[in-house]
């Protein structure tokens, strides 16, 4: 017999104006695994942060095993036996594996901690879950997969019985995204009951067995996985049928337009280059998989002009690399970087000033050092206007754009170049998209896509560097898999299987063609 | 108690919001009027009127403001970057001593050239002596990730006994008699007065119009740009091409400047000697200044005066009353805190569960 | 070079290390406390001044002196609660923040104390703690019991740090308050804790010197050795027996100092010898910069619930 071990009614969450949760109730039994899907935004991490206590709501209850649960109060949910695996991972570097277990676990004002017993403790779970881990280990020498682990393994160390995991999958490749299947499984065998945040609909109808869709805050359905397909689980988060991005096929690839060749960049660990080559032509689009941390950052700022070579030849068009920022745009590079608030945009300046940031040095807009402002505006309107950035306006500091329309910038103002004596805008030549559609809606993740698609008809190299697969596979022409720095052979893109790539971002080598 | 962030800021709660803070510390400060057992009431308005009640107060208030909007500007041009010049002290000890360097009746005729080469050449000195203290520290910061404070403030103290050193040995004035203080400045080197018998000299010119240049620094120039835009977000202002490590130095070495000026128009406008004790903490009082104008280098000249008028009428008040001039440092210290509180309440609003 | 070895091999000099010291190790500790909970405390200087006076102004209004002491550490307790509700409570600028309460600190107990004594021009005195001559240890027993009480801290602190629950969540604080919350900790609770805890260190620290090294009130008595502890705090990796090791080192060159302006020929300004402890606390700085573990979360504010 199955028990309710979790009722949520009537939850509203307000943030300012904006409503992001309105009068859900959800149900949860054991032994379940119940998903929660959504587009970014609709609400599912404000939900399940209010059910573990980060957040406080506005209105609704909660029950966990029959018993109502305090708001707002991380101590009182693992008291209920609940736990929580954030998608950004809680742990601190500088300490072991024991000591973030460990923490909150004993009186505060006990003289000493009992760490033999506690280590016993963890080694237990540990084994119990199918999930090995060095308790004396420090986390910042762990790979992602072993810290998630330890994410996972500070819950159930505490006996947690109703497991949130939250978009745990995003930074795993397939194999180990199957090996956490493999113990939600068995925790599910043992009586736990789990809910499984994503928005990835083919992992969600794989590993669960109902799931409820959440859209503006609302929740709009619930399913059981056997009885719901793809499109209309897709139908349920969007609000309407939803197009697949359409590609057309490519057109005659052109000429190499940048050339890394033996390339190497500094620093220990996964995340540099080692030995890396590859062409870029024009109007074609190299994607570039893998999990991140092996190494992609480092190909992104060595072509964005943040990050210096120190072995091999990067050029571009033929001449070497410039080594700055500023002109590299000139030359024709348009970057768009993988963090849009920490590297994108600076957030006290005004829009119009963010959209002419990279250009500034260019006689464009500035004369003798004096910035030609009224140049500037005119530019920072053009793009607000050809790319729908909504905000306060172009004097608002850039930091209260919403994510999407901040994206929105930073593509308008890398792909739109200031107006050349002829009337003509030029396309860029070059286009170093890290991560481009992160965090973003189904909406503004299609009109990016869009845009590099575009632009790429219109004869631009377009480097896209994403986690996500389905994107890269969608998108690429040609597509590489990184890791430990190094580049694998790229192929074209249907000439490419899941499982193979898989275990290209594993580092497996040598598996044999689809 | 919780934070909401506000959508929007009104420009008019931006200029409330010091005003107020400091309308709140005068209110507090009453409690060490009591605690000194002097008239709250009477106390406050010889403050006041000691300050700025008369033409006599507005001169003294003015004169004193002319190091403070300096140091102010200093302050404000290396926050604006995120580089926390706290050293503004020794750097407006080391301008006065480089102008008195230059422009010192050294063995009585000091260097012979003509004052027209003399002054500017006084101005530089001083300028780079401010501005190359400034730079280790900066340095230090960008390339090596020092916290530039703790540098800034331990060389307040390195260069105060340097100046000490060189009072008691090189640039010892003969003729005071075993007090501590250099010889003095060429007298056609001294700055003139800007209204006769007054203290004020033409070294207020000398504040506004540096105040309105870097306040077109700011908004017009690249430099500009770009100082802002290291001190919003370096990582994603050298995405966007900024030359961070020249742009730390520049900003470096015009603030370092800006405060060595401040220590070299003292000397030659106001005392003509570098003393121990010229400069009442005026480094130190420079970053409330720059603090309370909102780091707005126009801001600062308001700032500035408003100190000024505190310290002088302060002064005014402990002659007649008996309370002790701390007070009004007391009264600038509280206005910063006051005025961070208050800045924040302009952002974000309050809400009591 | 024998003048040298001549000041090493004299007792005295070891006394005046360990005197030196002391101020040092309780605000060098002080700090540690609030950067390991991620939290930068500028006010030690001002703090420190605040407890010198306000320790003093209790032992001469008759108080007994480890009364005296207490007084100092509430001092510096209450200015850690204003420091702790503007960069925790409200997230403020540390850096702002701290350098205000530091003016704050200093400007009040300059008031005070011109308010107390409107008239005297030599500092009034009281009667200091005394040296522990019943001990059987040489050199340790020319200190006062506040000295021990010092040394008998750093192994306390190193305990509560690495060996109880409650070091371990101030720890945590300072690397990842987020994973604290989630562990059921107070980010805000802790931190505050640990910046008032501190500041009472920080009061001690003053205190020491108006009621054990000296035994009177001077304006500019602080004179920097607050910015030295920030300093020592980096340099000792935020450990607590290396910030032992560096308040040791430190004083034993200011000791040092002291003792060839005195031996020798007036070739150079004794002001040059006052400067080695400021330009040896900026090489330490440097030397340790590169290598520096900072607590990960030191000087970034954490607003709860704040999307």
């Amino acid at each position: 017999m199955t028990l309710t071990v979790l009722r949520l009614q009537g939850i509203t969450k307000r943030f300012g104006e904006l409503t992001a949760n309105d009068d859900i109730s959800l149900d949860l039994a054991s032994g379940e695994v119940l998903a929660l899907l959504g587009e970014n935004g609709a609400g599912k991490s404000t939900l399940m942060s209010i059910l573990f206590g980060h957040y406080v709501a506005d209105a609704g209850s909660i029950e966990v095993f029959g018993q109502s649960l305090a708001p707002g109060n991380p101590k009182a949910a693992l008291a209920a036996g609940v736990g929580m695996v954030h998608q950004h991972f809680t742990l601190a570097d500088n300490l072991s594996v024991l000591d973030n277990v460990m923490l909150g676990t004993e009186p505060l004002w006990q003289p000493f901690s009992r760490r033999a017993a506690a280590r016993a403790r963890l080694l237990e779970v540990a084994q119990r879950f199918g999930l090995p881990v060095q308790p004396e280990a420090r986390i910042g020498s762990l790979s992602v997969g072993e810290r998630q682990r330890v994410e996972i393994l500070k819950a159930l160390y505490r006996g947690a019985r109703i497991l949130i995991l939250d978009e745990p999958t995003a930074v795993l490749t397939p194999q180990e995204s199957e090996a956490l299947f493999d113990t939600l499984g068995q925790m599910v065998a043992q009586g736990l009951a789990v809910i499984f945040i994503s928005h990835k609909l083919a992992e969600v109808l794989r590993v669960s067995h109902r799931i409820a869709v959440l859209r503006g805050g609302k929740l709009v359905a619930q399913a059981r996985s056997g009885e719901a397909t793809q499109e209309q689980l897709a139908q349920w988060m969007v609000g309407h049928a939803v197009d697949k991005t359409v590609r057309r096929p490519a057109r005659a690839v052109g000429d190499v337009v940048c050339a890394l060749d033996q390339v190497r960049t500094s620093g220990s660990g996964r995340d540099r280059l080692d030995d890396v080559s590859l062409q870029l032509r024009a109007g074609e689009i190299v994607a570039i998989a893998g999990v991140s941390g092996n190494g992609q950052v480092a190909l992104a700022e060595l072509l964005s002009g943040t990050r210096r070579a120190v072995g091999g030849t990067v050029t571009l068009m033929g001449r070497a690399l410039p080594p700055s920022p500023a002109a590299l745009v000139l030359r024709g590079v348009a970057r768009i970087p993988e963090d849009r608030h920490a590297v994108g945009v600076i957030g006290d300046l005004p829009v119009w000033e963010n959209v002419v940031s990279e250009r500034l040095r260019s006689p464009a807009f500035s004369r003798w050092s004096w910035i030609r402002r009224g140049a500037a505006r005119a530019h920072a309107a053009r793009v607000e206007k050809a790319f729908d950035v909504r905000g306060a306006g172009l004097q608002a500091p850039a930091r209260a754009l919403s994510g999407g329309n901040m994206q929105k910038l930073i593509l308008g103002r890398a792909l739109l170049s200031p107006e050349q004596r002829d009337g003509k805008p030029r396309t860029p030549r070059l286009i170093v998209a890290h991560q481009p559609t992160w965090g973003l809606d189904i909406g503004a993740v299609a009109y990016v896509q869009q845009q590099l698609i575009a632009a790429r008809n219109a004869g631009a190299a377009v480097l896209l560097i994403s986690d996500d697969l389905d994107e890269v596979l969608a998108l690429g022409d040609r597509v590489a898999v990184m890791h430990s720095g190094k580049l694998g052979e790229p192929r074209a893109a249907d000439k490419w299987t899941r499982e193979a790539i898989g275990l290209a971002m594993a580092g497996a080598k040598g598996r044999a063609h689809a | 108690m919780r934070l909401e962030r506000r959508h929007r800021s009104s420009a008019a709660a931006l200029v409330l919001a010091p005003i107020g803070a400091v309308a709140f510390t005068m209110a507090v400060s009453a409690l060490l009027v009591l605690w000194a057992g002097a008239p709250v009431g009477r106390t406050y308005a010889l403050l006041l009127s000691g300050g700025f009640g008369s033409v006599f107060a507005w001169s003294e208030t003015l004169t004193r403001a002319i190091p403070l909007i300096l140091t102010g500007l200093a302050a404000t041009v290396a926050f604006k970057a995120r580089l926390f010049n706290i050293g503004a002290e020794g750097q407006l000890y080391a301008g006065a001593i480089a102008a008195i360097a230059v422009g010192g009746l050294h063995g009585g005729t000091g260097i012979e050239l003509s004052p027209w080469l003399l002054f500017p050449l006084m101005m530089l000195a001083a300028a780079a002596a401010g501005a190359l203290l400034l730079l280790g520290p900066a340095l230090m910061k960008n390339k090596l990730g020092v916290d530039e404070v703790v540098t800034t403030l331990l060389f307040n103290f390195i260069v105060l006994l340097g100046v000490g050193a060189l009072l008691d040995g090189w640039m010892k004035d003969p003729s005071a008699m075993g007090w501590p203080q250099s010889v003095a400045l060429q007298s056609d080197l001294e700055l003139g007065k800007l209204i006769a018998q007054t203290r004020v000299h033409t070294g207020l010119l000398w504040a506004l119009s540096l105040a309105v240049m870097v306040w077109a620094i700011f908004k017009y120039t690249v430099l500009g740009f770009d100082i802002r835009a290291v001190g919003g977000n370096a990582r994603a202002a050298a995405f966007a091409g900024v030359p961070v490590t020249r742009t730390v130095v520049l900003t470096a070495l015009l603030s370092g400047a800006l405060a060595g000026l401040a220590g070299a128009i003292e000397v030659a406008g106001r005392t003509s000697y570098v003393t121990l004790d010229m400069s009442p903490g005026y480094g130190y009082s420079g970053i409330v200044i720059a603090m309370l104008a909102g780091l707005h280098p126009l801001g600062v000249i308001a700032a500035g005066v408003f100190v000024a008028g505190v310290l002088v009428g302060a002064d005014t008040m402990s002659r007649a009353v008996g309370v002790p001039t701390y007070i009004a440092d007391v009264i600038v210290a509280a206005s910063l805190i006051a005025v961070l509180v208050a800045t924040l309440l302009t952002q974000y609003r309050v809400r009591f569960k | 070079m024998t003048d040298l070895l001549d000041i090493v091999a004299n007792p005295a000099f070891w006394v005046a290390v360990l005197r030196i010291a002391t101020p040092l190790i309780f605000g060098t500790l002080g700090v540690l406390l609030c950067e390991r909970a991620g939290v930068l405390n500028l006010g030690i200087e001002g703090i420190m001044v605040a407890g010198a006076f306000t320790g003093w102004l209790a032992v001469f209004a008759g108080a007994p002196l480890w009364i005296g002491v207490g007084v100092a550490a509430l001092t510096g307790m209450a200015f850690g609660l204003l420091h702790a509700w503007l960069t925790v409570g409200l997230a403020l600028s540390q850096h702002v923040s701290g350098l205000g309460i530091t003016l704050l600190a200093t400007a009040l107990s300059y008031f005070g104390y011109r308010v107390s004594f409107p008239k005297v021009n030599t500092p009034p005195t009281v009667t200091p703690f005394a040296p522990m001559d019943w001990l059987p240890i040489p050199v340790l027993n020319a200190q006062t019991s506040l000295t021990l009480f010092a040394l008998l801290l750093v192994p306390l602190i190193g305990w509560l740090l690495y060996r109880t629950p409650l070091g371990l969540a101030l720890r945590m604080v300072g690397e990842n308050p987020a994973a604290a919350e989630g562990q059921g900790v107070s980010v805000g609770k802790t931190r505050t804790g640990a910046i008032v805890a501190g500041s009472a260190l920080m009061g001690v620290a003053g205190s020491f010197l108006t009621l054990s090294a000296f035994n009177a009130f001077f304006f500019n008595m602080i004179n920097g050795r607050g910015w030295i502890c920030v300093a020592l705090v980096v340099f000792a990796s935020w450990r607590p027996g290396k910030a032992l090791l560096g308040a040791l080192l430190f004083a034993f060159f200011d000791a040092l100092q002291l003792r060839l302006q005195q031996s020798g020929d007036a070739l150079l300004p004794y002001q040059l010898y006052l400067m080695l402890p400021y330009l040896l606390s900026i090489l330490a700085l440097v030397l340790v910069a590169r290598k520096a573990s900072y607590p990960q979360a030191l000087m970034k504010p954490y607003r709860k619930g704040e999307r």
